[in-house]
């Protein structure tokens, strides 16, 4: 199993949802968060005093898949995340090494 | 009607006005009855007046502060609208309005002060009556215009003044500053300043100049923000501010076609003027935002349209449509410049411009309504020389500048020494509205 953590931008939840709906995933979990990367902030002028903005909200979204899943999640993530723009967001795959769903008490893949 | 009678008086008696204007001077030569229309329209007016301050002052500023002073703004408009209106009773109205003593042509102590013999409104009678309307819709209208004078000072001082020196401040200010001033401009033959020839419709003076003055004296005396200019101090709900300058923008047809005090041809003007030079004003500042920042600002068309409201407020009764589009073009990209560079370079924490916009606005518009108030350029005055009555300005302009900022210094300094102007440190960081009123403006979620 594998643990994708995407950071995105905001406004692409619903199309992201949706293509990782489409590739059979059933489940996900997404914080308001903020942060930095490339992008950097922007600035923001008010009656010509300048401020710059560091940290940008985004969305994270945590999601849990199955080993053959997981190529066909990242491609629908990219694809639904991307706007070719600085600033798109980034995905972090790692290895999961348990899950367990508290209502039944099934484990790992039957557990996602 | 205002013009005629506490500007133009002594100009009238030249006969000057009877040429450009017979309807006026007919009008004002004799009113012996209450107009049921000008009545009408007055009522309205006052009530639009106070609509400026709460709600309309109080969230074009509310707006502007961070998010835990909201209510502080909020809190200030609205106790100087209840604190005014009870020392308008109790002397206000009579220092300021009291022809006790006075003469035409005579400079004497009650040039520049009313007497107390209409304090607490002395025979003020149901049947009472100013020109055409009843006194005591008067007595409100000009109520009104002394609520709002102290009421735009406070964004000079936002987000750091002690709610108790803010009420000593307002009362001190009021008495000491503002009634004298709206006595000599404003009460009739024998009034400093009217005597003069100055022409000041509807309170450029009087209530911008003035404010914005106090305003600088009194940013430079508490001191700036901590960690102003480096920690930012965004505007926490640029809606309100918008909503606010709308309502001002509304509010000010009651405050320049008012101040006819009659439903005639000169409120109809001043109110397209009005207009016009609000509207030029709200473009000349985002035209000048756009070339020099490269982005045209919802703050800045705002901002505009109140330089232009305020300049135009001298100009109201006296400048034709072309001079008032003029005017406003002249104090938005003014202000926009005094907002945005002159108080940055300068280094002085006027925290939501005061004396950028209404001072600066104040004066350009009391300047230039000398001129435009010339039929050579377009204007309806009785002025014989366009460039004379640019001087006679400029004096009304110095008097009101030194006067407002000498004992708002005064008022500020005792306040200080005694009772202390500023919160302390850890307040203001926690923000007034909690540290003073134990009140939050947002509880979300």
């Amino acid at each position: 199993m594998k643990w994708i953590t995407a950071i995105i931008k905001p406004f692409t939840l619903d199309d992201v949802r949706q293509a990782l709906t489409e590739v059979g995933v059933t489940g996900m979990t997404v914080t308001e968060v903020k942060g930095f990367g490339r992008q950097h902030g922007h600035t923001e002028l008010y009656r010509g005093a300048e401020y710059v903005v560091d940290f940008l909200p985004k969305l994270k979204l945590e999601v849990a898949v199955a080993d053959d899943q997981v190529d066909q999640a990242v491609e629908a993530i990219m694809g639904a995340a991307r706007t070719g723009k600085i600033g798109d967001g980034k995905i972090f795959v790692s290895e999961l090494e348990q899950a367990i769903r508290i209502r039944t008490q099934e484990v790992d893949v039957d557990a996602l | 009607m205002r013009f005629d009678a506490k500007f133009a008086r002594p100009a009238l008696a030249l006969a000057a006005l009877a040429g450009t204007s017979p309807a006026w001077a007919q009008a004002a030569a004799a009113p012996t009855h209450i107009d049921s229309g000008d009545t009408a329209w007055m009522l309205t007016a006052t009530a639009f007046v106070l609509l400026m301050t709460i709600p309309g002052l109080a969230l074009f500023y509310g707006g502007m502060v961070r998010a835990k002073n909201l209510l502080s703004i909020l809190m200030q408009c609205f106790a100087i609208t209840a604190l005014v209106t009870v020392l308008w009773l109790l002397y206000g109205f009579s220092l300021a309005f009291s022809t006790e003593g006075m003469h035409a042509g005579t400079t004497n102590l009650h040039s520049f002060i009313g007497g107390l013999d209409r304090a607490l409104l002395a025979g003020l009678k149901p049947d009472s009556r100013y020109q055409t309307v009843p006194e005591s819709v008067f007595v409100m209208f000009q109520l009104t215009f002394a609520i709002i004078t102290p009421a735009l000072i406070i964004g000079a001082f936002a987000e750091r003044m002690k709610f108790s020196a803010l009420l000593w401040f307002s009362g001190l200010w009021l008495t000491i500053v503002y009634l004298p001033v709206a006595h000599m401009v404003w009460s009739g033959p024998g009034s400093f300043l009217g005597d003069l020839g100055v022409i000041d419709f509807a309170g450029g003076t009087v209530v911008h100049i003035n404010a914005g003055i106090a305003g600088l004296i009194a940013c430079l005396v508490i001191g700036k923000r901590r960690g102003y200019p480096n920690v930012p101090m965004p505007p926490h709900n640029l809606g309100y501010t918008v909503v606010g300058a709308s309502l001002l923008w509304l509010g000010w047809f009651g405050f320049n076609a008012g101040s006819a005090v009659a439903a005639n041809g000169s409120a109809g003007m001043a109110m397209l003027v009005t207009q016009i030079a609000t509207a030029a004003a709200a473009l000349g500042w985002l035209a000048a935002e756009w070339i020099v920042h490269g982005r045209p600002s919802v703050l800045g068309i705002v901002s505009g349209a109140v330089a232009g409201l305020v300049a135009v407020t001298p100009a109201a009764g006296t400048a034709g449509p072309g001079g008032a589009l003029v005017l406003g073009l002249i104090a938005g990209v003014i202000c926009f410049f005094s907002a945005t560079r002159l108080k940055h370079k300068l280094g002085y924490d006027d925290s939501l411009d005061v004396f950028g916009v209404h001072a600066i606005a104040g004066i350009v518009g009391a300047l230039l309504t000398g001129p435009l108030a010339s039929p050579k350029l377009g204007g309806f005055g009785a002025v014989e020389s366009a460039w004379g009555q640019l001087w006679i300005q400029a004096k009304g302009v110095g008097f009101t500048v030194i006067w407002s900022a000498v004992l708002s210094l005064v008022i500020l300094k005792l306040i200080d020494w005694t009772l202390g102007l500023r919160v302390d440190d850890e307040q203001e960081l926690i923000g007034l509205d909690i540290a003073l009123h134990e009140e939050k403006a947002y509880n979300l979620s």
